[in-house]
């Protein structure tokens, strides 16, 4: 039987890694699938292939979805996200210079600690007119939106107290050589990569910011799902079984070997394997430490697009973009995220498929508790942000006013 | 109308500016690199930018325009939905373009025009050249093995030739290859 044939989009980082391993791994092929990946290394050229028909999904920051399906800065195009790819996994790397100033010991900072520490360094560097920068991989990442979140909590304004620019994530590193920026906040193993080079320390995992945030998406063309749902179908049950796969650590090295190929992340392995193992190094020639979840690629139907993860980043987006909230808007971006579509597509199968399609996010401070599933066990894990604020999808703009 | 070029290759944007100034457009400015691309750009202050689609500052270059005071509200050239024909063109050439709002389309399209055919003849003179490159890289393997083959069997040129195309032949693969093995075995066996 001739495969059906879907080309995907990605940037080289590890959490493109399902995509990758359901075509090297047999898992498309068993759907009737045969996935082409397409290398790029901005996301706006990933974007452009995907809405002139150069690819027919995406591996994408999930904001840029929903800023393309709300027409920021461009006409709008009605996007579709029927499967998550993976929660957290980004790091906030520091440069030496700094990380000197607001960091001691060798473990990962405290949110809070740290936080308080940077706000009088930055205030310091603001008052003799260099403000501290940091660089993100693009203004509609979950990057930014993570690290906007941090810095005003602990009371740094952003575009106020400090700098935020953008930086591509395989020139990270290059950028906090050259002292173009004080602080990156990028996917991995770029930051791997800057602490290898002896560049960089890594200050604080994304996990500690909000746990269980959402990460890169497999994101389309709403028409493409229109007219090809039943590959769509195939495609998610292909990732899913790829996710699996991804998290049995029996199969971490030879995973970490494809994915580091020259065709797909071009990396070190080393720094690949320790990102799919949850090892973080913190500085170089450190001994890694291990980082419970810090990728965080299938338990707890990691993978379900929440409408309320969509309603979260439209809230950041209103609030960095500096846009009046709209119900409307507030309407389409959630409807980007597609929880029917992943339950059509693993009706049948083992998989837990949550039963409500939002949920109150940052509510679950401590212990894993149950949730109501139509099929399989669901359990959720910790999920909270660090200054333990809860997000309420119904109440985005009562969020918003709360927010510093 | 000032042009702005962004390119990773410094002879396609030589191509590209030779060829607007041909189409009597000569306010050219080229840009390469990331280091500077920004400053550069706002000194600059193009009404239309020209960068490569594959270039890795495309993210940083949006970024500023989504902040920018200095160029007024400059658009990417592929959301003009109503040329479909031209934007798929530009994407399958490699090309993408930005252009201030409120510039006439009549006055851009022909510079876009302009840039996607020469966008292609670059991808063109490419392929010719790694064509070239590797057919003079198959006749030296071929003339090392035929050296091998006469050395080692006693033969003449024409012969040793007509081996390696039998057996290129009777094995359905291309006659670089069969002499390609032939080096990696006489470098393995040695004068065995």
């Amino acid at each position: 039987m001739a495969l059906d044939r879907v080309r995907i989009g990605f940037l080289p980082l590890v959490d493109a890694a399902l995509p990758i391993l359901a075509r090297e791994r047999g898992f498309a092929e068993a759907e009737g699938l045969e996935i082409e990946l397409v290398r790029d290394m901005t996301w706006a050229t990933v974007r452009d292939r995907l809405l002139y028909g150069h690819t027919d999904a995406a591996h994408m920051v999930a904001p840029l979805a929903i800023a393309t399906a709300l027409g920021r800065g461009r006409p709008a195009v009605a996007m579709a996200v029927p499967f998550v790819l993976g929660l957290n996994g980004n790091a906030i790397t520091l440069s030496l210079p700094l990380a000197a100033q607001v960091m001691d010991g060798d473990a990962l900072g405290d949110p809070v600690v740290l936080g308080a520490r940077l706000k009088a360094v930055a205030t310091e560097c603001a008052a003799t007119g260099r403000r501290l920068r940091f660089g993100v991989v693009h203004r509609y990442s979950s990057h930014n939106y993570m690290l906007r979140y941090w810095l005003a909590a602990v009371g740094i304004r952003p575009d106020t107290d400090v700098e935020i620019v953008t930086t591509s994530p395989t020139f990270a590193a290059d950028a906090l050589a050259a002292g173009e920026v004080d602080g990156i906040c990028v996917g991995e193993p770029w930051n791997g990569v800057a602490v290898d080079r002896g560049v960089g320390r890594i200050a604080l995992v994304t996990a500690q910011v909000w746990q269980r945030g959402v990460e890169k998406v497999l994101a389309m063309r709403a028409a493409t799902l229109a007219e090809r749902g039943d590959v769509v179908h195939r495609l998610i049950r292909a990732l899913h079984a790829a996710a699996a796969q991804f998290v049995d650590p029996d199969t971490l090295v030879e995973n970490a070997a494809i994915l580091a190929r020259a065709e797909y992340l071009d990396a070190p392995v080393d720094a690949v394997a320790r990102a799919v193992g949850d090892r973080v190094r913190l500085v170089k020639d450190a001994v890694p430490i291990h980082v419970p979840d810090f990728m965080f690629q299938y338990r707890e139907a990691a993978n379900f697009p929440w409408r309320s993860q969509a309603a979260w980043l439209y809230s950041q987006m209103v609030r960095w973009d500096g846009t009046p909230f709209s119900a409307e808007e507030a309407d389409a971006a959630q409807g980007v995220f597609r929880p029917d579509v992943y339950r059509a597509a693993l009706a049948g199968s083992g998989a837990p498929l949550p039963n409500a399609s939002s949920k109150l996010e940052g509510a679950i401070g401590a212990d894993s508790i149950g949730a109501g599933s139509t099929q399989g066990r669901l359990i959720l894990g910790r999920d909270a942000f660090f200054d333990r604020r809860a997000f309420d999808p119904d109440d985005i703009e009562g969020y918003l006013a709360g927010l510093p | 109308m000032r042009i702005a070029i962004i390119d990773t290759s410094t002879t396609r944007a030589a191509i590209i500016s030779e060829g607007l100034r041909e189409a009597g457009l000569d306010d050219i400015v080229v840009i390469d690199g990331m280091l500077g691309m920004v400053a550069a750009l706002e000194k600059a202050a193009p009404e239309v930018v020209l960068i490569n689609l594959e270039n890795p500052s495309r993210d940083v270059l949006e970024e500023f325009f989504a902040v920018s005071r200095a160029l007024a509200r400059p658009i990417a050239m592929f959301v003009d939905q109503s040329d479909a024909e031209s934007t798929n063109a530009a994407v399958d050439a490699g090309v993408s373009a930005y252009i201030v709002d409120g510039l006439a389309k009549q006055r851009i399209k022909p510079v876009i025009d302009l840039a996607i055919r020469r966008f292609q003849a670059f991808a063109r003179l490419q392929a010719e050249l790694h064509e070239a490159r590797s057919a003079l890289a198959d006749r030296t393997t071929v003339d090392r093995a035929k050296a091998i083959l006469m050395k080692r069997r006693g033969i003449d040129e024409p012969t040793a030739y007509g081996l390696l195309r039998a057996q290129a032949m009777r094995s359905n693969r291309r006659i670089a290859e069969i002499a390609d093995a032939i080096i990696t075995s006489d470098a393995l066996m040695g004068d065995l």
